[in-house]
């Protein structure tokens, strides 16, 4: 288990001052300065080290997704954009970041901002998040009154302005070239790459997207050094993370754990382990809920990181833990999910738009059992048509969780369709 | 993809204007972006607009169409895509109710029945909506602006009649528990 002593987010619960003065007795904002004048490449190279991945899902490098912004200004602006549009089932990390622990991520803006050679960020926060961005824009209006923000921030010799952009309810506004056009005042639909936004991002200037949780950690890491970050977790899965558990355990929480912890410890230890006792254990969807569920049988031994969990055909995707316990209908559970991205589906490509409806569809029927056994392989084939055909992920998050249905709950969906068939036959 | 408001929902307005200080709001809003982007202000002007009038009508998008140099078709788009606009009036609470699956396996069902019969149009008004994103306090509610967490039938009722008798509750978990941490005591984070 990670000490105390190891953890970021000390804050998570706030349980002390989120405001200024409490984050800077935690260790924040402690000569930020001297931090920026190590110089942009040195930063990046240390965030290289540190093996750290993006903890927005994907878990792409984020040092490396740094040194894609061009070495030097011409003439369009640099811009750090942060991705604070949480909405991914499962997930609700970056809001306790957001209303507990600002001005971690404020900070972290400034430090990525000046890494990437960008004199000015935004935070895109979910609408819905209301207070979090209160709190959010509360502590950058501390951070510019005590010349941490802004002209010469930090006495660095450095300018760097920071703003909070409130979205207003969608969740494809998380997928990053979406989040760009919401930005810019348009609707959320994603973007064709190339370009990537390094290149042409906000108003066609460079730009880099990233998660709250992996803007927040750089200044801790960039402190403590590369090396400390690394020696935690597994090689290529390192470092701390937010968990989110909730679902069927005995209590749902967040917590702050090394990477690579057993699923199992990580449920039992902070969550208070599943409802009814690990053996009553169904089935968890791992990552959030674009990710394939996992039966039990993978949980027993699953270590939560993202290797081990792409090995298992799933992904560590933004460390939710979604919990199913025996009394779950399992079917319903990914039904809903199916339900979801047809809410969210953005409309733009045809196999996501129409695909995702008539996914839910079918996966309403699988409810009942309403269906042919047939129809499971012509559900399995048409996720198969709608991945990887759509201009962002969405469609692949839609096709994913009935994939992993599918693939570990096929007896249970052919079971309440002869049941159904049984029983229509009967009457 | 769905439609938001039935016309026949639609009360006419004739007229709207920003008060003089949602207008110096949105004016900050606006210088938040670089010079000839402030169309990246829609949301939050929307969204101030909204908070005055209540819901969105017509006048209003038209009003901050012209605020922002913008085509009125565009801003209708921006109201019609994003699910926080509300096209029609609603009740002085918004209930909206997360029904995903993580507030789903923890009862969501229960709460939505509840706030369903409590939705009169007048004090409350009820939505479905997707991952509010507090998933470890679930089954939570939003109204207006604050979350209600770690709900059942009996606690939500106790909000809504709170509501009723015109107090403010207390937002947040609706169980004895620290924000997100582990009901019953940290497991983290105990040495400071």
């Amino acid at each position: 288990m990670l000490a105390d002593k190891d953890r970021i987010f000390t804050n998570l619960y706030g349980v002390h001052d989120w405001r200024l003065a409490g984050a800077r007795a935690r260790g924040a904002w402690d000569n930020t300065k001297a931090l920026i004048e190590r110089g942009h490449d040195a930063i990046i190279d240390e965030m290289k080290k540190s093996g750290l991945r993006g903890r927005g899902g994907a878990g792409f490098p984020t040092g490396l997704k740094w040194s894609f912004m061009p070495k030097e200004v011409k003439d369009r602006p640099h811009y750090l954009i942060v991705n604070a549009d949480e909405s991914e089932p499962g997930t609700c990390k970056d809001r306790d970041i957001m209303r507990h622990d600002p001005h971690l991520l404020v900070e972290g803006c400034l430090i990525a901002g000046f890494a990437m050679r960008a004199n000015a960020g935004y935070i895109y926060v979910r609408g819905e998040f209301y207070n979090e961005a209160q709190n959010l824009m509360a502590a950058i209006r501390e951070a510019y009154d005590a010349g941490l923000l802004g002209k010469n921030a930090c006495g660095s010799g450095w300018d760097f302005d920071l703003y909070v952009h409130r979205g207003a309810g969608a969740y494809i506004c998380g997928e990053e070239t979406a989040l760009l056009e919401s930005l810019e005042g348009k609707k959320g639909m994603p973007r064709l790459k190339p370009p990537f936004p390094a290149g042409s991002g906000l108003y066609g200037c460079p730009s880099t997207v990233n998660n709250v949780e992996s803007i927040a950690v750089a200044p801790t890491i960039l402190r403590r050094g590369a090396a400390w970050f690394a020696g935690i977790g597994r090689p290529n899965n390192t470092g701390t993370k937010l968990f989110c558990i909730s679902g069927h355990v005995n209590k749902p929480c967040n917590v702050e754990e090394e990477m690579g912890i057993p699923l199992r410890e990580v449920i039992e230890r902070h969550a208070g382990g599943v409802r009814g006792g690990w053996d009553n254990l169904l089935a968890v969807i791992p990552g959030g809920a674009s990710v394939p569920l996992l039966p039990k049988s993978i949980c027993d031994t699953v270590l939560m990181d993202f290797d081990s969990l792409r090995d298992q055909k799933t992904g560590l995707g933004t460390a939710a833990v979604i919990v199913m316990d025996k009394s779950t209908d399992v079917v319903k559970a990914i039904a809903r999910l199916s339900q979801f991205y047809k809410h969210e589906s953005c409309g733009q490509c045809t196999p996501c738009r129409e695909g995702t409806g008539w996914m839910w569809r079918v996966m309403e029927r699988m409810v009942l059992g309403n269906a042919r056994i047939e129809e499971i392989d012509a559900l399995e084939d048409v996720t198969r048509q709608v991945e990887g055909h759509t201009i962002c992920a969405l469609g692949d998050a839609a096709a994913w969780p009935i994939q992993g249905l599918i693939r570990h709950f096929r007896p249970e969906m052919e079971r309440r369709i002869r049941a159904r068939t049984e029983k229509l036959a009967a009457e | 993809m769905m439609i938001t408001a039935d016309p026949k929902d639609v009360p006419h307005v004739e007229h709207f204007a920003f008060t003089p200080d949602n207008l110096a709001k949105a004016q900050a809003l606006m210088a938040n972006y670089p010079p000839g982007r402030q169309a990246s202000a829609v949301i939050g002007v929307l969204d101030l607009a909204q908070r005055q009038q209540g819901w969105l009508p017509r006048v209003a998008m038209n009003e901050v169409a012209t605020l922002l140099d913008m085509a009125p078709i565009r801003v209708y788009e921006i109201a019609t895509f994003y699910t926080m606009f509300q096209l029609k009036p609603r009740g002085k609470y918004l209930l909206q109710v997360c029904t995903t699956t993580p507030c789903w396996l923890r009862g969501s069902d229960a709460v939505m029945k509840a706030c369903q019969h409590a939705a009169d149009g007048e004090t409350f008004s009820v939505q479905e909506v997707e991952c509010l994103g507090a998933c470890v306090n679930a089954p939570v509610v939003q109204i207006n602006d604050d979350f209600f967490e770690d709900l059942d039938e009996a606690s939500i009722n106790k909000v809504l009649d709170a509501f009723r008798r015109g107090e403010t509750p207390k937002a947040g978990p609706q169980v004895d528990r620290q924000t997100s941490a582990p009901e019953g005591g940290l497991t983290t984070l105990r040495s400071e």
